[in-house]
């Protein structure tokens, strides 16, 4: 099914089973413990042997020797890879860096070698024995000396050109009677999932079994296949229960690859999970930012020009961090500017991580809005909405599909009582805290990816749903059996969902938000065919057909749907396809953050008291599953305002903190109260669903909220994150 | 891993002998920091002794109004002892301020002290580090050093003892009850117990080999207000940055020790001196000579900040 006209009326808008809240029908087997994650397929193989990861202990240089001799007499000792024994080994479309090393070293714990044993602490301990001789080089660890070198990209990193003019900034700029320049720091982030990436391979006549932990079948299935030389047809990748993903996972990791490796060389399965030191600096993560704003306005708060630079880094080959992509779209203003620059540097590979470019984008870009909205002497809210328009501001002949920025800033002010913001920073105090109150617009462009599904319905009239796409905690089994059982007439438990095997039909993945539009799209899709086939066998004019309370109903006559397969099972497969309606809309989803904090006088400790999303995204499939969405993306949000960063050695070229101890995401503690609210939309214009991306929404802006709040409880403005205490110490009021 | 072997012990001078004839070996109580120190081969014993069954996990009162704290008694019981809680609100509080419910469960009174520092170079085996392998270097020193210590750090190391329960047994004048392999028992004043790093920052405490911990005993109560204040980027489950622990009394007069500053609790006795004149002079003295890296500078005016809030709420109550 192409979608290229806006949708009309269709059978999800009967919303008997979409977009009602439904807990997640996985949930179950999760709570139980039954849900099998990729290390935890005990039954499908027998004699697994366990692989134990050698990560390189230097960031840059050439491994001369690899003395294995101590490993390989080490007890339970089946197999070791490295690059000498690995034989070639090609690369794949979506890692930047080799997953073996040797004997040239890329990056720091970048894998060198896999130690196969019978059990997991003997790998382990063998794996500490392997004795490497390294060269070191010298390499280019620290962002800001690499700024004069860096390169202007192929792209934007998420298809854009890098560098967008309209009108005439500079001018503009120069001519503005109210103007900010001001430059922001966004630090690498890790992605912190709760399950390391893990895989466990098999092979059986020349043809290899993954069970993996991926959100991505089919690009991972397809980078292995060219990582070992092998045909896609010959991979089997499964990857039916994620815990967590975030953008980590998105892609083949070394994970996969060293138990191909490992089971060939092994000649039995072998299974190898990331040890969660390794994660860090052996996977990927969010590369650091150095981000330049740049905004001119009239007196009465009319932006008139809007310039906005970033700059990362990433290992030769790598892609940007797209933080400008928002500063198109979010607000108005006639001239603009923006630009993208990439270091060539030595560090672990940087790529997509929950929101990719909004993220850190919006961190830098709705400080600015803060900063210019308080020298105009506007509310910020209300220099927001001024600012708001219905049109690409690049090409005004381009509308939004859909934009409901300005009401969601409106609903949220009311709900959270922002009208009790005192507009002067710190002049709030309860007690010891200072409080403040924060506010940032939220926004996330929509993107839709094609994506398959097969539906089978059964002599019993129930319902089978097949399709590769995977569920990395966000409830894609749930949404997608609403979506059949809403198509065909069904109750949610007449409809079983089969997602992350090779074997079923190629779909759009989870990423980029895109998931869950573009898997229901195509899971609409294959029903709309079933529909179809079904009326057929009932003799039915397909057109008029209602499909109700598991019967087909058309004029006064009436069947049973599994009368429909009473013949055999009836199957139909499907794959949505998108036309042009992204290119003749934008395409958006958009919110607004608030958040109250409180800092602590005497020691700067800040703690968040309340938060508050609105969010517009298109119909809400399930609101239970997208508030856990969204109140998962705000603790991220607040976890990359106040604590998240991979520390830097810039002398040794690694993030130093490279465990859950080192590197902090918040805790219960860190998150008293939060509200979602969702603005009551259907999209007609970007899917049969209506419905857009809400799992990366959550979490843009969410930290120049924090940010914000702390501004206006303490008077202290910090632009580099994550907003520590150290910062700004020494600008809170004297207290001895 | 490496392997090891594994025994229960039947008695304390029984276990403190072992751990001398027996190479490498090594006592356990609760695992929580030596397992994980295993499994990354910073530490690797060829034997452990489970002390857990020689009956050290009572806390009773002593002949002087104090308490006995067995050695095993684990984090949870002492923080929620109804004495402890009473007339050591400090050590209740410093307990309760660390670790996660699950750790202070199996964490015991003696663990705590001995536990190892949370320097992350300590942590990666790839890295030079004195005190993991003595003579290799020191990677902290000029490197990520914000959690590491300002004052009595060495050329050698800067890393801090990471403990919050010990910071309170610092500030009550605690006593380490030892038994060595001899049969011998020994008390080691808590200020005596951890050493600060000099050159040999592997040796982090006064214990001989094979010193085997049997309780910490606590003098009579001081009275006083308790306080106990950790400051941390997230609200829980982290490390201190620092940490302030005090006994003020209602004339202003009191003591006061520093964690996450040091190589072990840091007080100073001119400094508890100094307490009735504010925090600006009780910090002055006790950061005299200080040494902070310029990612830790921080942590100097942070304890006087810290400080200043505990005398507020001592003031205030
Ligand atoms: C995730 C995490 C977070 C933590 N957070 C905090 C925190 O915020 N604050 C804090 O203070 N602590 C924290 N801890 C540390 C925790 O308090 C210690 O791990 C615990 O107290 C150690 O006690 P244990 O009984 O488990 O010691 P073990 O791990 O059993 O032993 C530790 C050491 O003590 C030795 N030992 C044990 N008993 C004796 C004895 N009787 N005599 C002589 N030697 C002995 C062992 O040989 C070993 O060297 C945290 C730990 C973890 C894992
Ligand atoms: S500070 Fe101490 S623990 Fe840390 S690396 Fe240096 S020697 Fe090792």
């Amino acid at each position: 099914m192409k979608f290229d006209t806006p949708a009309g009326t269709n059978p999800i808008d009967q919303m008997k089973v979409v977009g009602k809240a439904h807990n997640r029908i996985d949930g179950a087997l999760k709570t139980a413990g039954m849900a099998p994650y990729a290390y935890e397929h005990h039954d499908a193989v027998n004699n697994a042997a366990y692989g134990s990861i050698v990560g390189a202990g230097i960031a840059k240089g050439r491994i001369r020797a690899m003395d294995l001799s101590a490993a390989r007499r080490a007890p339970g000792v089946v197999a070791i890879v490295t690059a000498e024994n690995a034989g070639t080994l090609g690369k794949g479309m979506f890692n930047t860096v080799k997953l073996l090393g040797g004997p040239e070293v890329d990056h720091y714990h970048q894998a060198i070698a896999l130690v196969v044993a019978e059990t997991f602490e003997q790998a382990r301990a063998a794996a500490s024995l392997v004795k490497v001789d390294y060269a070191e080089s010298e390499g280019r660890f620290d962002l800001k000396a690499e700024q004069s070198r860096a390169i202007v990209p192929e792209n934007d990193g998420a298809g854009g050109r890098p560098d967008t003019d309209t009108g005439d900034f500079a001018a503009a700029f120069q001519a503005s009677p109210v103007t900010l320049d001001a430059t922001y720091t966004t630090p690498a982030q890790s992605h912190a999932a709760m399950e390391p990436h893990a895989s466990m391979a098999a092979w059986q006549d020349g043809k290899l079994t993954v069970w993996t932990s991926n959100q991505m079948i089919d690009w991972t299935r397809t980078d292995l296949a060219t990582t070992l030389g092998m045909q896609k047809e010959d991979i089997r990748l499964l990857s039916p229960f994620i815990g967590g993903g975030f953008g980590g996972k998105l892609f083949l990791r070394a994970d996969a690859v060293l138990a191909a490796l490992g089971a060939r060389e092994a000649r039995r399965p072998v299974k190898v999970a990331m040890p969660r030191p390794l994660v860090p600096n052996n996977t990927t993560h969010r590369p650091a930012t150095i981000q330049r704003i740049r905004i001119g306005a009239s007196r009465d708060g009319k932006i008139t020009a809007f310039g906005h630079e970033t700059l990362n880094g990433n290992q030769p080959g790598g892609s940007m961090e797209p933080a400008v992509v928002q500063s198109r779209f979010l607000y108005a203003g006639a001239n603009r500017m923006t630009r993208n620059r990439l270091a060539v540097m030595d560090l672990p590979e940087g790529n997509a991580m929950r929101a990719p470019g909004e993220a850190p984008g919006l961190m830098a870009l709705e400080v600015a809005m803060d900063e210019m909205a308080e020298k105009l002497g506007i509310d910020p809210v209300e220099f927001r909405i001024l600012n708001d328009t219905q049109v690409d501001p690049e090409h005004p002949d381009r509308p939004f599909s859909l934009r409901q920025l300005a009401r969601c800033l409106r609903d949220g002010a009311e709900r959270f009582g922002w009208n009790r913001r005192n507009a002067t920073p710190a002049s709030v105090r309860d007690g010891r805290w200072l409080v403040g109150m924060g506010v940032a617009a939220a926004f996330r462009n929509n993107l839709n990816l094609p994506s398959g599904a097969r539906v089978r319905l059964r002599g019993d009239g129930t319902l089978i749903v097949e399709t590769d796409m995977t569920d990395i905690g966000t409830g894609s089994y749930t949404i997608i059996a609403q979506t059949a059982a809403e198509m065909l007439g069904l109750r949610l438990d007449q409809v079983t969902v089969r997602l992350g095997d090779s074997a079923y039909p190629v779909s759009a993945g989870s990423g980029g938000q895109f998931g869950a539009n573009s898997a229901t799209s195509g899971v609409y899709a294959a029903c709309v065919k079933l529909r179809e086939q079904v009326a057929q066998r009932l003799g039915f004019n397909a057109s008029d057909t209602v499909f109700a309370d598991g019967e087909v109903r058309a004029g006064n006559r009436v069947a049973r749907l599994r009368d429909g397969a009473q013949e055999g099972e009836i199957v139909a497969e499907d794959r949505i396809e998108w036309g042009d309606l992204s290119r003749t809309y934008q395409q958006s989803t958009f919110g607004a953050h608030f958040v109250e904090v409180a800092v602590d006088s005497f020691t700067g400790e800040t703690r968040v008291r309340r938060m508050l999303a609105v969010c517009a995204a298109g119909r809400i499939l399930n609101p239970q599953t997208a508030r856990s969405q969204v109140i998962g993306a705000m603790t991220m949000g607040v976890g990359g305002a106040l604590m998240e960063e991979l520390a830097l050695d810039h002398r040794r070229g690694f993030f130093v903190n490279h465990d859950l101890a080192g590197y902090e995401v918040p805790v219960h503690a860190d998150i008293p109260h939060q509200d979602v609210i969702f603005l009551d939309e259907a999209d007609e214009k970007v899917s049969p669903m209506k419905a857009k991306g809400i799992g990366e929404l959550g979490l843009c802006g969410v930290g120049a909220a924090v940010a914000n709040a702390v501004y206006n409880a303490t008077g202290v403005r910090i632009r580099d994150y994550p907003v520590t205490l150290d910062k700004y110490l020494d600008r809170l009021p004297a207290v001895s | 891993m490496k392997s090891f072997t594994y025994e229960r012990a039947t008695s304390a001078p029984d276990a403190a002998s072992k751990a001398v004839s027996i190479p490498g070996a090594k006592f356990i109580a609760g695992g929580t920091n030596l397992l994980d120190l295993m499994k990354l081969e910073i530490e690797a014993p060829r034997h452990l002794i489970d002390v857990n069954g020689l009956g050290f996990d009572k806390i009773e009162d002593t002949a002087d109004g104090g308490l006995r704290i067995g050695a095993l008694v684990n984090n949870t019981a002492l923080a929620a002892d109804a004495r402890v809680r009473r007339s050591y609100g400090v050590l209740s509080r410093a307990l309760l301020a660390g670790a996660s419910g699950q750790l202070r469960n199996k964490a015991t009174t003696a663990g705590n002290l001995l536990q190892r520092t949370r320097c992350p170079y300590f942590y990666d085996t790839n890295q030079p580090c004195n005190k993991r392998q003595p003579g290799s270097g020191c990677a902290a020193i000029g490197g990520f050093s914000r959690q590491l210590a300002v004052i009595g750090s060495s050329e050698a190391c800067i890393a801090t003892h990471p403990s919050d329960m010990a910071v309170a047994m610092r500030v009550l004048d605690a006593t380490v009850e030892t038994v060595n392999a001899q049969g011998q028992a020994r008390n080691i004043p808590i200020a005596e117990f951890h050493r600060l790093p000099e050159a040999t920052p592997h040796i982090e405490t006064t214990l001989a080999p094979g010193e085997l911990i049997t309780a910490v005993t606590l003098p009579a109560p001081a009275g006083g207000q308790h306080l106990y204040r950790k400051v941390r980027d997230r609200a829980s489950y982290a490390f201190a940055l620092i940490s302030v622990a005090a006994v003020i009394q209602p004339d202003g007069t009191g003591r006061v020790a520093v964690g996450g500053v040091a190589h072990k609790p840091w007080r100073i006795d001119e400094a508890d001196a100094q307490l009735p004149r504010g925090a600006k002079a009780v910090a002055e003295r006790l950061f005299t000579g200080a040494r902070p890296t310029p990612e830790n500078g921080f942590k100097v005016p942070l304890a006087e900040r810290a400080l200043a809030s505990v005398i507020h709420e001592a003031r205030a109550s």
